[in-house]
């Protein structure tokens, strides 16, 4: 049933904002300590609890799935809804925050993946795997690196 | 009169309205994503920003405080996407995370995801300090909207900040969206994106799955699923530690 996804996900959302209060009460701050993210840890424990019993159906998967898709669209509203005038004459902040995030990100990963040594490439790694199975990877590049 | 009675329909009917305009601009949005960008920068990206943007007419021509949903034919823009509605649809994005793929991304998968969260939100706290948001509350909700557009009101919601902080934070998350879309093919080289391993690293340090398919696809294409394997966990991950962890941390720090 349909609704049963739906509900799966409210009563995730419900048990997170609950313990997300109880543990800010409990911290002595005055705020949801981490309410989303651990009512999405409940929803993967309760997908990962589904599949193992055969219960996961596709009236569950649309239930769920359809305010997933829809979450873009809900942001948008919540964009569209925010106080944005009191916030323009920040302006500049939000570019010189957006920049640096990405250039200090971007230098991350070089550092990153220089340390973990030198890897295969996609190039090196489709000619091989193009030696050993030339019909998969000329049929789809993607498919044969991701399997 | 048949305006009157119009006017009349989208007021009672204000969350059918507003599925209904948010529908509009979303279209809107692709289409400016596909012809005007060709397809570079993300519609979902264009969206938002249409969205911040509507929000400052409202508040021009209402004078009011709540953007868009202060004109009344537009009051359901409020539920759609308050808080209620915006937590339960992010939740329920959880439910595409597989744990046997997770698996995949590893070890420096996961260092990746846990700098991608903290380099962000230290760079964005430590720049709303600098423009004058000294209180751990602001500082908080803006560096989480330099992990992403997503983190950002949700961490604001949840530690109570003021609305324009939120606007801030999701403006300065969709930018961060937006540069690394435009910016990676640029810098692909430089950083050593040509392998499935450091798409990974990529895709956990950068973060919102729009803005690292975007910019790998235009990169690599088959370097997407890589990179999106990881960005899928960012958005989770910030919204479990950065009003928990990061917001006591921050609050510790400022308190002192």
């Amino acid at each position: 049933m349909t609704i049963s996804g739906v509900a799966l996900l409210a009563i995730c959302t419900l048990l997170g904002a609950v313990l997300g209060d109880l543990l800010g009460l409990g911290l002595g701050v005055k705020a949801n300590v981490g309410g989303v993210g651990l009512a999405m840890i409940f929803l993967i424990a309760g997908r990962t609890m589904l599949v193992r019993r055969g219960l996961l159906n596709e009236g569950v998967k649309l239930g769920v799935g359809f305010w997933g898709a829809m979450y873009i669209p809900i942001v948008v509203a919540m964009a569209a809804n925010q106080n944005v005038v009191a916030s323009v004459a920040s302006g500049p902040m939000v570019v010189f925050a957006a920049a640096a995030t990405v250039v200090i990100c971007f230098a991350a990963v070089a550092v990153i993946s220089r340390l973990s040594g030198r890897v295969e490439t996609m190039d090196e790694i489709e000619a091989r795997e193009g030696t050993l199975t030339p019909k998969v990877a000329l049929q789809d590049g993607l498919g044969s690196v991701v399997r | 009169m048949i305006l009157a009675s119009i006017s009349h329909a989208l007021e009672v009917n204000a969350l059918l309205t507003a599925f209904g305009f948010v529908g509009l601009v979303m279209w809107l949005s692709a289409a400016l994503s596909k012809y005007l960008t060709m397809g570079r920068v993300h519609g979902s990206a264009i969206a938002i920003m249409i969205g911040l943007g509507l929000a400052f007419w409202g508040g021009i021509v209402t004078g009011g405080k709540s953007g868009l949903s202060d004109i009344p034919m537009l009051s359901g823009i409020g539920l759609m996407g308050g808080g209620m509605l915006r937590d339960f649809a992010i939740v329920a994005t959880a439910f595409e995370v597989d744990v046997e793929k997770a698996k995949r991304a590893g070890l420096i998968g996961a260092l990746a995801l846990v700098l991608g969260t903290i380099l962000p939100f230290i760079a964005g706290a430590l720049i709303a300090h600098a423009y004058g948001y000294v209180d751990a509350v602001s500082m908080t909700t803006i560096g989480a909207g330099a992990v992403t557009y997503i983190v950002g009101p949700v961490t604001g919601a949840a530690v109570g900040a003021s609305s324009p902080v939120i606007a801030l934070s999701i403006a300065t998350g969709v930018l961060k969206a937006v540069l690394v879309m435009i910016g990676t093919p640029f810098v692909a080289r430089m950083i050593g994106l040509n392998n499935p391993r450091s798409a990974m690293v990529f895709g956990g340090l950068m973060g919102t799955v729009s803005g690292v398919s975007a910019g790998l696809a235009a990169t690599d294409r088959r370097l997407v699923p890589y990179g999106a394997l990881t960005a899928t966990f960012h958005t989770g991950f910030g919204c479990l530690v950065a009003p928990s962890i990061l917001y006591l941390i921050v609050r510790m720090i400022v308190a002192s």
